[in-house]
């Protein structure tokens, strides 16, 4: 690949286009709404824009290396460089933000909630994306904990100024639970960069927040308690944000009381920074304590799946429903990342791009059902499919492609997971994770319990008489242009489920094996 | 030469002074009692000076005197500005330097 | 190689295309769609004939020796150097359908005789149905998305037919699951059909568990054999007779697998959706839960039979007399066909047949009768959807759209004449009266266990033959004959839409309509797909005739298996035969008797014998498993269970979270109050404090009078003199 201008300047454009945009709004007077919408949206169309053209270039036989590099001088006194880079694990999920960041600006075109006010909630969103798209290209630690913590106050303010009736408490609860987190996690950081020795031939040099030399590294010079030590620290961080049980319970709360937008981009995005954590930083860097660390995460992971099944049964909220549905999802995401083989991290991040188009396609419809009805309480709803036909369906498939049906992209970051428990990486417990196996492949029974249940009664049957004589409308011509491309790339990625395992499979194999090696 | 005397004499001044300023209620006899606590400390001044063979004691003793007038010059006139306000020359009435 | 075989591929792509042209477009057609799906299923129909046709010449012209795939042809070969047959390779084709680990899995075909039955089977039976349901289901709310929905199954059934590899099956497996949910819930207005979609849905997705763990270990199995782990059947089918995997492996396979199988196939104790799955239309319930769908899980047995084989040591020299699969299998046949006695919805009888029928197929790849299997599994699908559509047609044209034989029905023959022919030579077929298909069939399954030594299994078998025709008298007995109890008068029952109008206005209408609900003979369209299910139902049995058969020329796979012996060609045995139709016979007899009342010592039997009134009410309660998995489990798990895991998580776990947040908010109070304010606060502000106090107490000495002023001065001055005197 010939190295071009654009080469060293795609990511940071990526990255930063959406904040040239946050700059022009903030300098917008508030009452020119379109000027506004029309700067959102061209600054994330031009994030689209420059992702789309990065994958085009992308060097598909060489997945493993970090390419489109740019590695400038930045805090010298740390050592800390302006480091990004994409590689095959990064990439599907840096096009999951920038992809989803448009649709939810050409969604919210005339879908504000109160009290309104676009221009602060499209710059809220635009600094959200830089947030977002700088996590998934950070090949620094210090940077990526900037771009991890950048995320989390737009988010609070679209939650506790946009947000439903119990908002504050909401907003509070997930900022302050993400940021607990995030603390400990820095502490990690820090130990990572004292402790380990990332150059051990070059004198001088041996202090590094550098993402790929700590990988390189692999815990080099670090004594085994110390390693499980510094990755109990890293996984309190990404367990939160993932969220990992019993750790969740931000969630349902947050994502109950967030506008549609906020629950779509929590959902599809900022739930992913936390797996992404595991598997670019957590088990490269320390994989000895991450072999430890497996079988509980893989605990945790099946406690989730079940736990969060039937926390949904519990739901008559259908929102709140399907915020529970998250927790069980990322349940078989961590799973996957537990077994520690390519299988299990392979879907890892399938299940990641699939739940992020999937649930975030649930929350839309979720947050159109709210504005035609004004409720989201099932047992007020129904015959959705007899007022809003189309709404109806869509959000049946949606339901189908939630509970891992094969031929949707949802059921290649679940079936894959699930075999990948059969025969762990790393010299675990094949007893242990064979259970786990089960208990797992019973969780889509449940699955599948609760989001027939919800259809059911939101979609089927006859309206209920509050709402027999109400008029609905059926999707919009803006609900189409933003629902379409995810509908579509569902279907797509689960019929050719090679579109994302081509490009992480590289990746993903040198990781797993760096982390057998390691181990051995 | 008998220092005694000149400091003796002294000290009765200066008493009689701080005397006038605790007890006289009028701010006139205050400003003079002043004047001879004063006068009190240019006899030790001299007394001093000449007891030391030293000048520099009668050169203090005159910038005192030179100041004292100058002082009695300012007193009197703050004096002259209080009756005026409050027609009284009286200490007694006078708080408003209370803080 | 023949183009057919080489572009099987086509076969379920164009339904596929058919479901996204209908879902676009098909309102707007002259036929709402319905021409696109019959016209896709005609073409895979007329494809699959062709693939049939191309695989009885590949046949004919493999000649020994040709072989050149791999390690297969060479142990082929080596088995015919044996005397064995000629070796035949399926035809495979793939493409990669996803990576891992550098390592590239594919989709794609395997085109055998056991797949070109199956499609062969699928399409003609789809296509008959497809034409079936343009009058069936005339007028319907959603005739178009019925029609994609068909077209969907019809695509999802055929990729799981040729998949080559488990992962595949398991794809066209869910797929056909999903469609089999979206047509039981078709009129899903009424909270009844959603329910039963979603006990179906749920019920065979409780046994894709066992089908998904099954998956997954056939990779493994693979794996340990070639050291790549793989899905391909081909290679699975040859890796588990290799010693070196291990018998463990195997055997949890099979058992993950006939799990799979028996919430699919409807066998027990997960049978119980199937019979709710009636609330479909009956064209689905002749399609899907009939003929093709609930044998999926048969199909699977068949396609990895060696799992099976070897897991469950069928035909291993001294085996047991029983095993897990042949076990489930007689147990379904006696219960599915003694549920069947109890129904009074002829669609229940049906389906409850169809669960024994299907327990006969299972029960015969238990004993080892694989070729029986797949012979029983071809016939059984015309019959049954020829019974299934026999009772569409009653209800449609006889009987109000009812399916109620007590209430609805009776004496029809004479109304129905044709549909009455059709439907009993499908009852008899199922019953396995000579000459007819289901005679054939059933019989090489008796033959087989007896042959295998599964003599209990024959016992088995002979009994639920004995009941199969029992039940299917009394069925048609109830529909066809004695006094028509349906409502002849169309003012005596007022249905919806005649309520409408008003006899004394129009008369003629009135007399039209009457005309129009009286019980009346099918039209053509409804007939047609019954007299050519019914021509099936009479003589695809005799494709498999004793030293003739063709059928199991055709099928049986020629790769080398250990089975290759248990399943070849069992002598025909006149006697068993003979004793199988006697049976049937007999028990049509005796159901007969009793039905009809004519013989006093059976008459109300179960009012009078209280052994008898026991039974009864088991059966009329289905052995209670539908309370123990709808009340018990199901509302267990949705009710308190959830419930209680939600109670955990708002006031356990989000409670440590919340006195975690208001321990923390305490703390700060605490801090705040205590130490911040009281502390370090109240350390500055006690010295603002103590500023201020002792302000206040000299301010007592400012009186503002010069000469207190002067007192302090000079009282100062004596106090430093003092200190002056002493100190110094």
């Amino acid at each position: 690949m010939d190295h071009t201008w654009f080469d060293s300047w795609a990511l940071t454009l990526v990255v930063f286009a959406p904040a040239v945009g946050a700059v022009i709004t903030m300098l917008l007077p508030r009452d020119r709404e379109d000027a506004i919408k029309g700067v959102t949206l061209a600054s994330t169309l031009a994030s689209l824009g420059f992702t789309i053209a990065v994958i085009a270039r992308f060097d598909y036989d060489k997945t493993a290396t970090l390419q489109f590099q740019v590695d400038k001088r930045w805090i010298d006194v740390i050592n800390s460089r302006y480091h990004v880079g994409v590689d095959g694990i990064s990439l599907p999920l840096l096009a999951l933000s920038a992809f989803i960041t448009v649709l939810c600006v050409v969604y919210s075109w005339n879908h504000f909630p109160e009290p309104h006010n676009p221009k602060a909630f499209l710059t809220l969103l635009l600094i959200l994306e830089v947030g977002m798209n700088g996590t998934f290209v950070a090949q620094d630690l210090i940077l990526f904990f900037i771009f991890f913590e950048i995320v989390l106050l737009p988010m609070f303010f679209m939650i506790g100024v946009w947000g439903g009736p119990n908002k504050e408490y909401a907003s509070i609860k997930f900022f302050l639970f993400t940021l607990f987190g995030s603390a400990l996690m820095l502490l990690s950081f820090l130990a990572l960069y004292f402790k380990v020795d990332v150059a051990p031939d070059i004198p001088g040099m041996q202090h590094s927040f550098d993402m790929v030399l700590l990988s390189r590294a692999a815990g080099a010079g670090l004594v085994h308690s110390t390693q499980i030590l510094i990755f109990a620290g890293l996984f309190l961080g990404f367990a939160i944000k993932v969220p990992m049980f019993p750790f969740h319970t931000w969630l349902p709360d947050a994502h109950t009381e967030a506008p549609t937008v906020g629950s779509v981009l929590l959902a599809a995005v900022l739930l992913k920074l936390g797996t992404y954590g595991f598997i670019r930083i957590a088990l490269p860097m320390l994989p000895e304590a991450a072999k430890d660390w497996a079988p509980w995460i893989g605990l945790l992971a099946i406690i989730g799946i079940i736990y969060g099944a039937l926390g949904c049964l519990a739901q008559t909220d259908m929102k709140r429903l399907i915020a529970f549905s998250s927790v069980a999802h990322m349940g078989f995401v961590m799973l996957g990342i537990a077994s520690l083989t390519t299988f299990g991290i392979n879907a890892a991040i399938f299940g990641m791009v699939a739940h992020g188009l999937i649930t975030g396609m649930l929350f839309f419809l979720a947050g159109s059902v709210q504005h035609n009805y004004g409720t989201r309480e099932m047992a007020r709803l129904g015959g959705l499919l007899k007022q809003a036909p189309k709404m109806g369906w869509i959000l049946a498939f949606c339901a189908m492609a939630s509970l891992g049906l094969p031929g949707l992209a949802g059921f290649w970051g679940e079936f894959p997971a699930i075999l990948s428990a059969f025969q762990p990486g790393g010299g675990l417990s094949e007893a242990l994770f064979r259970t786990y196996m089960v208990i797992a492949a019973i969780g889509t029974v449940l699955a599948a319990g609760y989001l027939l249940w919800m259809l059911q009664k939101v979609a089927f049957g006859l309206p209920k008489p509050e709402f027999a004589d109400k008029h609905i409308h059926d999707v919009t011509s803006y609900e189409w242009a933003s629902w379409v491309p995810i509908l579509l790339l569902i279907v797509a990625l689960g019929i050719f489920p090679n579109i994302i395992f081509r490009v992480t499979d590289g990746a993903v194999q040198t990781l797993a094996d760096n982390i057998s090696s390691a181990i051995k | 030469m008998l220092l005694n005397q000149f400091l003796l004499l002294s000290a009765f001044l200066f008493c009689t002074g701080i005397y006038g300023v605790l007890v006289r209620k009028h701010a006139v006899l205050v400003l003079m009692s002043i004047e001879l606590m004063l006068a009190a400390v240019n006899i030790n001044l001299v007394a001093f000076g000449a007891f030391r063979n030293n000048a520099i004691g009668q050169v203090f003793a005159l910038f005192v005197l030179t100041i004292a007038a100058a002082e009695v010059g300012v007193g009197l006139a703050i004096v002259l500005l209080i009756y005026r306000n409050l027609n009284s020359a009286n200490l007694d009435d006078v708080e408003t330097l209370k803080g | 190689m023949d183009w057919f075989l080489e572009n099987a591929w086509l076969v379920p792509l164009i339904p596929a295309v058919s479901f996204v042209v209908i879902l676009l477009v098909g309102k707007r057609m002259p036929r709402q769609g319905s021409e696109v799906g019959i016209a896709a299923v005609g073409t895979s129909f007329v494809l699959s004939c062709g693939a049939a046709i191309g695989w009885i010449r590949h046949l004919q012209h493999a000649e020994p020796g040709t072989s050149a795939l791999g390690a297969l042809g060479r142990s082929v070969g080596r088995l015919t150097a044996e005397g064995h047959e000629a070796p035949v390779e399926p035809v495979l084709r793939s493409v990669t359908w996803f990576q891992n680990g550098g390592v590239k899995l594919t989709a794609g075909i395997q085109i055998d005789g056991l797949a070109v039955v199956m499609m062969f089977m699928v399409t003609l039976v789809s296509l008959l149905v497809h034409i079936y349901s343009v009058e069936y289901m005339r007028g319907d709310r959603r005739f178009t998305y019925f029609f994609a929905a068909l077209s969907l199954f019809t695509a999802s059934m055929l990729l799981l037919v040729v998949a080559d590899n488990t992962l595949q099956l398991l794809v066209g497996w869910e797929l056909v699951g999903v469609c089999s949910f979206m047509l039981i819930g078709h009129w899903w207005e009424e909270k009844e059909n959603s329910s039963a979609a979603i006990k179906a849905f749920l019920t065979t997705r409780t046994g894709d568990i066992g089908l998904m763990i099954g998956v997954i270990t056939t990779f493994f199995i693979v794996q340990r054999a070639t050291g790549e782990g793989s899905f391909n059947i081909i290679e699975l089918n040859r890796a588990v007779s290799e010693p070196r995997i291990g018998h463990t492996i195997v055997l949890w396979c099979a058992l993950a697998l006939l799990l799979g199988i028996i919430g699919k196939s409807g066998q027990f104790p997960l049978h119980t959706w199937l019979p709710d799955a009636m609330a479909g239309p009956t064209p689905v319930s002749a399609l899907i839960h009939a003929a093709t769908m609930v044998v999926a899980g048969v199909y699977l047995g068949l396609r990895v039979y060696p799992v099976f084989f070897h897991g469950l040591s069928i035909g291993t020299p001294g085996h047991s007399w029983i095993n897990w699969m042949a076990g489930v299998g007689g147990i379904t046949v006696l219960v599915g066909a003694s549920l069947a006695f109890v129904q009074d919805d002829i669609k229940k009888v049906l389906a409850y047949s169809t669960i024994s029928q299907l327990g006969y197929m299972v029960m015969a790849l238990g004993v080892g009768a694989w070729t029986a299997a797949v012979f029983h599994l071809f016939t059984h699908a015309f019959f049954k959807a020829d019974l299934f559509l026999g009772a569409g047609s009653v209800s449609h044209s006889g009987a109000h759209h009812s399916f109620d034989m007590k209430t609805d029905m009776g004496g029809l023959k004479k109304y129905m004449p044709q549909t009455y022919r059709t439907f009993v030579i499908g009852s008899l077929a199922l019953a396995g009266i000579f000459p007819l298909a289901g005679f054939w069939s059933k019989d090489e399954i008796l033959v087989s266990a007896g042959h295998n030594g599964y003599k209990l299994f024959l016992v088995i078998g002979l009994v639920g033959a004995v009941l199969t025709a029992a039940y299917m008298t009394r069925c048609v007995y109830l529909t066809f004959h004695g006094e028509y109890r349906g409502a002849h008068d169309p003012h005596a029952v007022p249905h919806a839409d005649e309520a409408e109008h008003d006899p004394a206005d129009t008369p003629a209408l009135v007399e039209l309509d009457a005309h129009a609900h009286a019980p009346h003979e099918s039209n053509g369209l409804l007939l047609g797909p019954l007299w050519v299910l019914s021509f099936f139902a009479v003589f695809a049995g005799f494709l498999n005739f004793p030293h003739w058969s063709r059928f199991a020329l055709w099928v049986d796979p020629r790769y080398p298996t250990q089975f290759q012996e248990i399943i070849s060609e069992v002598a025909f045995n006149p006697i068993l035969a003979a004793i199988s139709v006697l049976g049937a016979l007999a028990g049509g007899g005796v159901a007969w008797a009793y039905y009809t009342g004519r013989v006093e010592a059976l008459r109300d039997l179960t009012l009078r014998n209280g052994a008898a009134r026991v039974g009864k009410r088991l059966l009329v309660n289905k052995y209670y498993l539908d309370y123990l998995y709808e009340d018990v489990i199901v509302a267990g798990i949705r009710g308190p269970v959830a419930q209680a895991v939600y109670w955990v998580n708002q006031h356990v776990i989000d409670n440590v979270l919340n006195y975690a947040g208001r321990g923390a908010q305490a703390l700060g109070h605490l801090t705040y109050d205590y130490v911040d304010q009281k502390g370090v606060d109240g350390l500055v502000n006690g010295l603002g404090a103590a500023t201020g106090e002792s302000g206040g107490v000299v301010r007592r000495i400012q009186t503002g009078r010069l000469q207190f002023y002067a007192l302090m001065l000079v009282g100062a001055v004596g106090v430093f003199a003092l200190a002056l005197w002493v100190f110094t």
